[in-house]
C-alpha cells in the first residue's frame, strides 16, 4: 500500500472508525432503511427468485451490449435525440461544455447523476463560469457544504438536521428551525426559480430500454422530472451498462431498485424519456442529448470473471449492509462509488495498483453479495482484485513472507517451534504490549492476544495415542 | 465411520481445547478419529492476500494428504469454506483440479457434519449458562450454516440461548485484514461485542476460533464481563 490514495484511505477510515458520533448518525439512518427494506422485500412472492430473474436479464443485456445499445440509440435518434458516444470522461465533459457554449447556456440545473460525479462535470462547468445547481435535496446539501456525495443514494446521510440547518443558514442566510419540512421549503423556493431560468437540465439515467428507445429515471422528489422538462435543453448522462432489453424488464427493475435502494415498494416518480418535444407536443425540452459513457467499462466487460460487476444498478444496498462502510464512512473511500461495489469497480475504472487497497480493506464477510439485487459476486471479486494486483506487481516483503509461509507450513515441526518460542517470550510481551516497538502492535493497539497454551492440539493428540 | 478431523492451525496452536472437544464428541458417537499430522495450514492467509501461487503450494499438501480420507470434518467455518469452496477455484484448470473437487465434496464443517450428515443434535451436554451465538461469516454465507449450531445448543441441558441483534454481522477479524486495517477491524468488533453484551449472556459461542480470538481480544482489553467459548467445548460440558 504505497500509493497516496491508500495512505489517505487508511488515515481517514481509521479516524472515522473511532468517531462514535458518526457511527451513531449512520446507524440511525440505516436502521430506518432496514425496517422499510425488509418490509417491502417481504411483499415479493419470492425475493430470491426476483434477484435471480434480474441477474439473468442483466446478464443478457451486458453480454449483448453491442446489440442493445444500438437498438436503443437508433430509436432515440429517429425521434430527434442527439446521441453522443463518449469513450472517456474527458470526451463526455467536452461534449457538455461545447454544447453549453454553442447554445449560449448560462444557468444549469441538475438532477441526481453519479455518472456526472464520475466524470467530474460540475467542477469543469463551474471553472468556465457556469452556474450549476443540484436539484436533488441531498445533493444540494452536499453541494452547499462543498463536499462530495457521502453515499451513492443518500448523499447527505452523514449530516444531522441540525448541521443542515447550519449549512443553510451560512450559505443561504435562511433562518429556520431544523424541521425537515421547513428546510425543504427553503431549498424548494430556490429551486423553483432555477427551473424557470435554467437553460439546460442535466440528468442521469437509471435504465435504458432497447426495445422502445427510452431512458428511465426514478426519483422521489419530482426534481428530476422538472429538470428534464423545464429547460430548453436536456442532457442525460448514462453509463453504457444501464441498458435493458425490454420495456417489460422495468416491471421488475423499478420496484427492485426502489426496495433495495430506498426500502420502498416503488419510488414516487418514474419518468420515461424517448426524445425531445415533438412538433405536435406542447411541453418538454426542445433538444434532448444522450451522452453514453464508456470510461473503461468496456475493459471491465472484457474481464469474463468480473463482468457481472456491470450488472450494478447503483442501488447501494451493498453499502447499507457493509460493516467497513459503516465504520469508515463514505468520504474515506475517495471514490465516486463507495462501499463494496466501489471497491470492486474503482480499480477497473481508475487503475488497479492505485486502488487495490480498497479490495484489501474487507473482511470478506459477504454481506454485500448476500443483498445484491442483481447477484454480483462482490466479495469474491475483491479476492480476484487482490490476486490480480499481486500477479501484476507483488509487494516484495509480502512475497518473501508468503514464501516463508509455504516453507514453515511444509515442516509442521518448524511451525510449532516458532509458536513455542513465541510462548516462551509471551510473558515478556506485557512490557511492550501496544507500544510503538511491539511487533504485534497492529493487533495489540486495541486488542489483547490469547495466551499460548502449554500444549498444542497435536502434542495432546500424540500423547493420548 | 472413519473421520479425518482437520484441526485448523489456529485451533491447533492457540485453542487446542476446542480440537480435543471435537475428538471427544466424534469418538463418543462411535466414530474413529484420525488426524493428519503433516498438515499445518489450509493456505487461506496467502489466498486471501492475493498470493495464490503460494497458497496453491500449501493447499497442494492438504489435497494430497487427504486424498484417501473417507470424510473430512473441519473445526472452523472459515477453513471449511477454504477447502469446500475456494480449493476448487484455486486449483481450477490445474492437474489437481479433480482431487480438489473431490476433497471439497467430502469436507464438512463440524456442526454441519453432526446435524446434517450424522443427524445428531443431542450430545447429552450440560451447560447451565446464558449464551449468545456468533455466526462466523464464512460458515454463514459461504457454507449456509445457520441452524445447525443452534439446533445443537438447543439440546444442551440448562442452557439459555439468546440471539443478539448483530448475530450475523462480521466480528471484524478477516485474517490479515485485522492487522492491515486494525482500527476498522476493531470498530467492527466493537459493534459485535456491544450487541453481545446487550443480551446479558455469560458466553459468546461460535464455531470459529479466529472470530473468538478477535472478540475475546477486545473484551479482555475493554474488561467486559462476557466470555467466549467454542461450540465444541460447550457440547462436551458436563
Amino acid at each position: 500500500m504505497s500509493t497516496g490514495y491508500a495512505k489517505e484511505f487508511k488515515e481517514n477510515s481509521g479516524r472515522m472508525s473511532q468517531d462514535l458520533t458518526h457511527r451513531a448518525v449512520i446507524k440511525k439512518a440505516l436502521n430506518a432503511y432496514e425496517v422499510k427494506r425488509d418490509e417491502n422485500r417481504s411483499k415479493y412472492l419470492d425475493w430470491q427468485e426476483a434477484r435471480q430473474a434480474a441477474a439473468e436479464i442483466k446478464w443478457e443485456a451486458v453480454n449483448h451490449l453491442d446489440r442493445y445499445l444500438l437498438e436503443m440509440t437508433e430509436k432515440l435518434e429517429a425521434r430527434g435525440t442527439k446521441v453522443f458516444w463518449a469513450s472517456n470522461a474527458e470526451e463526455a465533459r467536452n461534449y457538455v461544455i461545447n454544447l453549453s457554449q454553442e447554445k449560449k447556456v448560462q444557468s444549469i440545473i441538475k438532477s441526481k447523476t453519479m455518472t456526472s460525479e464520475e466524470i467530474h462535470l460540475n467542477s469543469a462547468l463551474e471553472k468556465l463560469g457556469y452556474d450549476v445547481i443540484e436539484s436533488d435535496l441531498g445533493e444540494y446539501i452536499v453541494q452547499l457544504n462543498e463536499e462530495a456525495p457521502y453515499h451513492l443514494v443518500f448523499p447527505a446521510m452523514h449530516l444531522t438536521r441540525g448541521q443542515i440547518k447550519e449549512i443553510f443558514k451560512k450559505k443561504l442566510g435562511s433562518n429556520t428551525s431544523d424541521q425537515p419540512e421547513e428546510l425543504t421549503m427553503v431549498a424548494r423556493d430556490i429551486m423553483r426559480q432555477k427551473y424557470l431560468t435554467a437553460d439546460m437540465g442535466i440528468s442521469g439515467a437509471n435504465f435504458g430500454v432497447a426495445e422502445t428507445g427510452m431512458i428511465s429515471i426514478t426519483e422521489n422528489e419530482g426534481n428530476a422530472r422538472l429538470t428534464t422538462s423545464f429547460p430548453k435543453i436536456h442532457v442525460a448522462l448514462m453509463g453504457i451498462e444501464k441498458v435493458l432489453p425490454k420495456l417489460g424488464d422495468l416491471a421488475l427493475f423499478l420496484p427492485l431498485l426502489a426496495t433495495a435502494g430506498g426500502g420502498q415498494q416503488i419510488t414516487c416518480y418514474n419518468t420515461m424519456i424517448g426524445g425531445p418535444r415533438l412538433n405536435d407536443e406542447v411541453d418538454g425540452p426542445e433538444e434532448f442529448h444522450l451522452v453514453l459513457i464508456d470510461n473503461r467499462r468496456t475493459e471491465l466487460l472484457s474481464d469474463a470473471e468480473q463482468r457481472d460487476a456491470l450488472h450494478c444498478i447503483r442501488c447501494a444496498a451493498c453499502l447499507n449492509v457493509c460493516p467497513i462502510f459503516k465504520s469508515s464512512g463514505g468520504h474515506s473511500y475517495g471514490t465516486t462509488y463507495q462501499g463494496p461495489i466501489g471497491s470492486v469497480i474503482t480499480p477497473h475504472l481508475r487503475g488497479l495498483q492505485d486502488w487495490k487497497h480498497l479490495s484489501l480493506a474487507s473482511s470478506l464477510c459477504a454481506s454485500c453479495t448476500d443483498v445484491c439485487p442483481v447477484k454480483i459476486d462482490i466479495h469474491h471479486h475483491l479476492l480476484h482484485n487482490r490476486r490480480n494486483a499481486v500477479s501484476q506487481s507483488p509487494v516484495w516483503w509480502e512475497k518473501i513472507a508468503f514464501i516463508g509461509f509455504t516453507f514453515a507450513t511444509a515442516i509442521p515441526a518448524l511451525f510449532q517451534l516458532s509458536i513455542k518460542i513465541a510462548r516462551l517470550l509471551q510473558p515478556l510481551h506485557g512490557l511492550i504490549k501496544g507500544s510503538l516497538i511491539d511487533p504485534a502492535r497492529a493487533w495489540t493497539q486495541t486488542r489483547d492476544l490469547p495466551e499460548i497454551p502449554a500444549k498444542s492440539f497435536r502434542q495432546q493428540w500424540k500423547e493420548r495415542k | 465411520m472413519k473421520i479425518h478431523l482437520y484441526v485448523p492451525c489456529f485451533v491447533d496452536q492457540l485453542f487446542p481445547k476446542a480440537g480435543m472437544a471435537m475428538v471427544q464428541i466424534l469418538e463418543k458417537l462411535g466414530h474413529t478419529v484420525e488426524f493428519e499430522e503433516s498438515i499445518s495450514c489450509c493456505g487461506q492467509p496467502a489466498f486471501n492476500s492475493g498470493y495464490w501461487d503460494e497458497a496453491r503450494k500449501v493447499a497442494t499438501r492438504t489435497v494430497e494428504a487427504l486424498e484417501s480420507a473417507e470424510v473430512v470434518v473441519i473445526g472452523s467455518g472459515s477453513c471449511g469454506a477454504m477447502l469446500h469452496k475456494f480449493y476448487p477455484e484455486l486449483f481450477k484448470e490445474t492437474a489437481l483440479s479433480e482431487k480438489a473437487n473431490a476433497l471439497a465434496a467430502k469436507t464438512f464443517e463440524f456442526s454441519d457434519f453432526l446435524v446434517r450428515k450424522l443427524g445428531v443434535t443431542d450430545l447429552g451436554a450440560k451447560f447451565p449458562h446464558k449464551v449468545t451465538y456468533h455466526d462466523g461469516c464464512h460458515g454463514l454465507r459461504e457454507l449456509g450454516i445457520k441452524n445447525q449450531p443452534r439446533q445443537l445448543l438447543s439440546h444442551v441441558q440448562g442452557i439459555t440461548l439468546v440471539e443478539m441483534k448483530e448475530a450475523e454481522s462480521c466480528c471484524g477479524f478477516g485474517g490479515t485484514f485485522s492487522a492491515k486495517f486494525p482500527l476498522i477491524s476493531s470498530a467492527m468488533g466493537d459493534v459485535k461485542c456491544s450487541s453481545a453484551v446487550e443480551t446479558e449472556a455469560d458466553y459468546i459461542v461460535s464455531s470459529d476460533s479466529s472470530c473468538l480470538m478477535q472478540i475475546q481480544g477486545l473484551l479482555t482489553r475493554q474488561q467486559k464481563p462476557i466470555k467466549t467459548i467454542h461450540l465444541a467445548e460447550v457440547l462436551v460440558s458436563q
